[in-house]
């Protein structure tokens, strides 16, 4: 048995030296960003809870119309289209904010092309907001199926590679609403109707720091 | 806490990766880790942060292998080690023979030698972590290096025999 306050035999420590070269390297590996967020991020409500927090809610005989669940639900019939349109947005961000080589269709060097042909295909003018001074640059964007037509994702980027996308569809004989929010597991969304166009900030984030955020895109759409 | 976090991601990545082998799986239960500790950061009285992980870390691990989710040890060990795999020959050859006389220690043994050895865990943090008394850390350790030493004499794969 190892004595703990007797040193190591030659042999024994040129095991765990053995060791150390062939595993020690892994550890000087830069950290994947999705770790270091981790640890930033206050956890996802576990489900059973969330399902406890419901019931509770529903016995005090809470006239809120909304369930505690993952989702902030939407209740009517404008008002669950939009959640959809929401949620649609959102997965569409989980699909493009990670790609590494192709994130956008026209890049953002190309932005008068990108504004026009977006704009052309949804019938209607849309203009990515700068968002420069919030540390995001534009990376590009793309057309996308939406729920009812064309619908545009625009991704932006900060220093530290975290993307969000603004994503704009047109949406028939709607009126303008307050922001609604949505989180989708790790997935935030804000989203509104302005005039005839829905409009969805998402994030890979929480809605704290993604509320900033989508208030100046709120204010920089209005034109 | 979170700063404190941050620090143990390199080591538990490492360990969590001779666990799983395939990095964005042992990545995937680094971030379970995480997420369970910050569950549960209410639960945590303070003292030892990097034992606490590494039990975390290790449970999580232990109900992958109950649940029949964890790959096979030996190709595991082999696909970490070979982002570090050297270049020379004759160390390629000595490395694919500590690996594979590694992947033949029993679970117990090859976990308290790699916190020990590469992690750098005192004897109590392991005991900790593994749930056991020092003294059964320092007996694991003491026959996963016996077994380990390149005079050991026996080739690898040949000590299932019971």
């Amino acid at each position: 048995m190892t004595d703990p306050l007797q040193p190591l035999s030659p042999a024994d420590r040129a095991v765990d030296a053995e060791l150390q070269a062939l595993f020690g390297p892994i550890a000087d590996e830069p950290l994947p960003e999705r770790l270091v967020r981790a640890t930033r991020r206050p956890p996802r409500r576990r489900v059973a809870w969330a399902a406890a927090a419901a019931i509770a809610i529903f016995l005090a005989g809470g006239t809120l119309g909304w369930l505690a669940h993952d989702h902030v639900r939407e209740t009517g019939g404008d008002g669950t289209a939009l959640a959809d349109l929401a949620r649609g947005a959102a997965m569409a961000h989980r699909v493009f904010a990670v790609e590494v080589r192709h994130p956008v269709e026209v890049a953002a060097s190309d932005e008068s092309h990108l504004v026009t042909w977006l704009s052309r295909r949804l019938g209607t003018a849309v203009r990515p907001p700068p968002l420069s001074d919030l540390g995001y640059h534009l990376v590009g964007g793309r057309l996308l199926p939406g729920e009812s037509g064309p619908a545009a994702q625009f991704m932006y980027e900060n220093a530290s590679g975290e993307r969000l996308t603004l994503y704009a569809t047109t949406a028939a004989g709607t009126s303008e609403t307050a922001f609604r929010f949505l989180q989708d597991g790790d997935t935030a969304v804000f989203y509104w109707l302005d005039r005839d166009v829905a409009y969805a900030l998402i994030g890979t984030t929480d809605r704290a720091r993604l509320l900033p955020v989508a208030q100046k895109v709120y204010e920089r759409l209005d034109r | 806490m979170r700063d404190a976090l941050v620090a143990q991601l390199p080591g538990l990545r490492r360990y969590a990766r001779t666990l799983c082998g395939d990095a964005t799986r042992a990545d995937d239960l680094v971030q379970d880790c995480i997420a369970r500790a910050l569950e549960r950061d209410h639960l945590w009285q303070g003292g030892n942060l990097r034992a606490w992980l590494f039990t975390i870390l290790h449970n999580l691990h232990m109900n992958a292998v109950r649940a029949g989710r964890a790959r096979p040890v030996h190709d595991a060990l082999v696909e970490a080690a070979q982002s570090a795999a050297p270049a020379d020959q004759h160390e390629r050859l000595a490395a694919r023979e500590v690996l594979a006389r590694l992947a033949d220690l029993p679970d117990d043994q090859r976990a308290a030698l790699m916190l020990v050895a590469v992690e750098g865990l005192s004897y109590e943090e392991v005991a900790a972590v593994q749930g056991v008394p020092v003294g059964t850390v320092m007996s694991r350790l003491s026959r996963a290096r016996a077994r380990l030493r390149a005079d050991s004499g026996e080739p690898p794969g040949l000590r299932r025999v019971k």
